[in-house]
């Protein structure tokens, strides 16, 4: 490696990381406009055009803001939990290809920082290592509210990480590489939402559980917690946590995108063959994020004994079967012949869905339970 | 000296000074915290023995689940509860000498037998995940067996922790009539 | 070789860069920001009483029991990623045992399931 290796190196990181910031910024900017449309409201519009700067402008006056240490908090650990809630959002980002790759200055540059051969496990333990910001800063404000918000929201994202890896185990199955940049070039034919719809849908669930979006944000149920695990938060400190919210969410999307929605994949014409696949990246991740926001403008908060009940009831049981069955389905057309086996698993897939239909119907409902 | 010496006189004494902290370290939240860095840290080496897996099992059971339990349990007792000096068990110092004697003796085999090993394994081969796929074969041709009891461990780990933290019986408020739901009240738990 | 460590490389450059961007954050919070701490000020949000007690209360025992039910699951779904990457060349004994292998988990989620493990209220 010479010096204009390193130079595109360290190009390459602060260029990721700058457009990743400005990502989320616009996000924010988007996801208020689009509330605010569902709601009939105008949403934010003094800063910039249609107002597009309002998170700029609220970032650059939380730092004007005093960030308060309350007297009661266990220090170090307080002044420490919102960089590790930040952090590994930004280090599962670093594994995701965004595009195919450019060359600059005679050397080829990939649009995805590293590649390793772990990829999705690099996710995945980035995601768990996310909660400990999150238990942390509720454990040391010293406080009830950060307290119980704290150790419901770790309750519930380890919930929904087992099934989570679930959705991506049946994905892996089918692609048969953990290595992100092979499991985009394997859905060259077609995408993975296909043969994988379920397995896509246990995800995007888990994902809004993982990001603590609405309807899945008990830790931040406002009527109940007041603001949750970051209540004692202020200033930059509560800057970094909404950052790394955010940037979560941009990176759950992304990685739906990237193993589900055939990542940077897209028709494109054949002038500036590097544009179009980022653009079909942002496109993709845009949509999802886009339907993130509508199930937050739509549902209302859910109930958690109702949330903890389905992750462990409904979305576990189910990723196991599916991972079974997806492995039935990859192995059995070698043994049988695929005709059999596609319609044994329909067959197999529909009294699934029968019946998760019918059991709650057929469940006997006491007078005081009418609500639920 | 190369990249990875240096990250590994980096690393080491980060990982042993966060082992040493841990144990010196009255605050239960604190010590786990210390824990974490250190579990982080030998994740790290297994990383630079291009052993890429292992890093990421390390990383998503030991610091991801593991001491997440630990925290619960930390958070469930009350950090600032005064631990009684007393043994609330008798021996438990003899036996715990004895085990550590134990685990020091294991060590020293276990290091005097890896003294031959090559230093590195080959990056090349962890380079195209193969590293994965060889330990999976292996674990699911030669050790089946081995496999499936893991399972067995893990479920009577599972039902043990139940029954301990199995609740009193419910006192009146806790359980207002007609909420009980009928399949999801097993009659032990109301006899117990 | 190179590419292996490269590559990880890469991730500690991203961060390198994300410890910057903190670093830079407080620092020019530091410089911004006003800092009059108050004992009024510093007291631990209660909805405007004055607190009562100590924060780190217990917590209860239930969430005990998730935590450990994540354990094992999260102990089975790294044996499935290995599996998934090798169970194709394997055929369907490779299926069989992990469908013995979940099977048996799966007994564990049940019998929580039974004793009214998983029902919050």
């Amino acid at each position: 490696m010479d010096l204009l290796d390193w130079a595109l190196l360290l190009g390459r990181v602060a260029v990721v990381f700058a457009g990743l910031l400005v990502t989320v910024m616009l996000l924010i900017w988007m996801e208020r406009k689009v509330i605010a449309d569902m709601q009939t409201r105008m949403g934010p519009m003094r800063a910039g055009p249609r107002g597009v700067l309002i998170t700029l402008a609220d970032g650059i006056k939380l730092f004007f803001k005093e960030g308060i240490v309350p007297a009661e908090a266990d220090r170090p650990v307080y002044l420490i939990a919102p960089v590790i809630a930040m952090l590994p959002a930004f280090l599962a980002f670093a594994v995701i290809p965004f595009g195919t790759s450019v060359t600059l200055f005679g050397r080829e540059v990939p649009f995805q920082l590293a590649d390793p051969s772990i990829g999705i496990l690099w996710v995945l333990a980035m995601a768990s290592l996310g909660v400990y910001g999150i238990v942390l800063a509720g454990w040391s404000s010293g406080s009830n509210y950060p307290l119980l918000g704290a150790v419901r929201s770790s309750a519930q994202i380890i919930s929904y990480e087992i099934g989570m890896s679930l959705a991506l185990v049946a994905v892996l199955m089918y692609s048969g590489s953990l290595r992100l940049s092979e499991i985009v070039e394997a859905q060259a034919r077609v995408w993975n939402v296909i043969p994988q719809f379920p397995a896509f849908v246990v995800y995007l669930i888990a994902g809004l559980a993982e990001t603590n979006r609405p309807p899945f944000d008990l830790p931040e149920a406002e009527s109940e917690l007041v603001a949750g695990f970051h209540t004692e938060y202020s200033g930059i400190r509560f800057a970094l946590f909404y950052l790394g919210e955010y940037v979560n969410t941009v990176t759950v999307a992304s990685v739906a995108v990237t193993l589900f929605l055939g990542g940077w994949r897209g028709p494109a014409p054949d002038v500036l063959p590097w544009v179009w696949p980022l653009l079909w990246f942002l496109a993709k991740v845009l949509a999802v994020v886009y339907g993130y926001v509508w199930v937050r403008a739509t549902l209302p908060r859910i109930r958690f004994d109702r949330l903890m009940a389905f992750g462990w009831k409904v979305l576990i049981p189910f990723g196991l079967v599916w991972v079974l069955l997806t492995g039935a389905i990859v192995v059995l057309p070698d043994v049988y012949g695929r005709g059999p086996v596609v319609a044994g698993a329909a067959v197999v897939f529909g009294a699934l869905v029968l019946a998760s239909v019918a059991a709650p119907l057929l469940r006997p409902r006491p007078a005081a339970e009418v609500g639920r | 000296m190369s990249a990875d010496q240096v990250a590994f006189l980096v690393l080491a004494p980060i990982s042993v000074g966060a082992g040493i902290a841990m144990l010196l370290q009255r605050n239960a939240v604190h010590a786990a915290l210390l824990l974490v860095v250190n579990l982080v840290t030998v994740g790290i080496f297994y990383l630079m023995l291009a052993a890429p897996f292992l890093f990421a099992v390390q990383i998503i059971v030991y610091a991801g689940a593991i001491m997440v339990l630990f925290l619960f349990v930390i958070m469930l007792l009350g950090v600032d509860r005064a631990e009684p000096l007393e043994e609330p068990i008798r021996f438990q110092r003899t036996a715990a000498v004895l085990l550590g004697v134990g685990i020091l003796a294991e060590l020293v085999t276990a290091v005097r037998a890896g003294v031959g090993f090559r230093a590195l394994g080959p990056a090349a081969f962890a380079e195209t995940g193969a590293d994965t796929a060889a330990l999976a074969r292996a674990l699911f041709r030669s050790y089946v067996l081995p496999f499936e009891a893991t399972s067995v461990l893990l479920i009577v780990a599972a039902v043990a922790a139940m029954v301990l933290a199995r609740r009193r019986p419910a006192p009146a408020t806790a359980e207002p009539e007609g909420v009980v739901d009928a399949e999801e009240a097993a009659p032990e738990e109301v006899g117990a | 070789m190179e590419t292996y460590y490269q590559s990880y490389g890469v991730v500690l450059a991203v961060l390198i860069a994300g410890v910057a961007l903190v670093a830079v954050a407080f620092g020019a919070a530091a410089l911004l920001a006003p800092r009059r701490p108050l004992p009024a000020k510093l007291a631990t949000y209660e909805c405007g009483m004055d607190p009562v007690g100590e924060g780190w209360s217990q917590t209860q025992i239930r969430y005990y029991i998730f935590g450990f039910l994540f354990v094992i699951f999260d102990v089975e779904s790294v044996f499935l990623f290995p599996w998934a990457r090798v169970f194709e060349g394997l055929g369907m004994t490779a299926v069989v045992e992990m469908a013995i292998f979940i099977g048996i988990l799966a007994l564990g989620l049940v019998y929580a399931w039974r004793k009214g493990v998983l029902r919050w209220v």
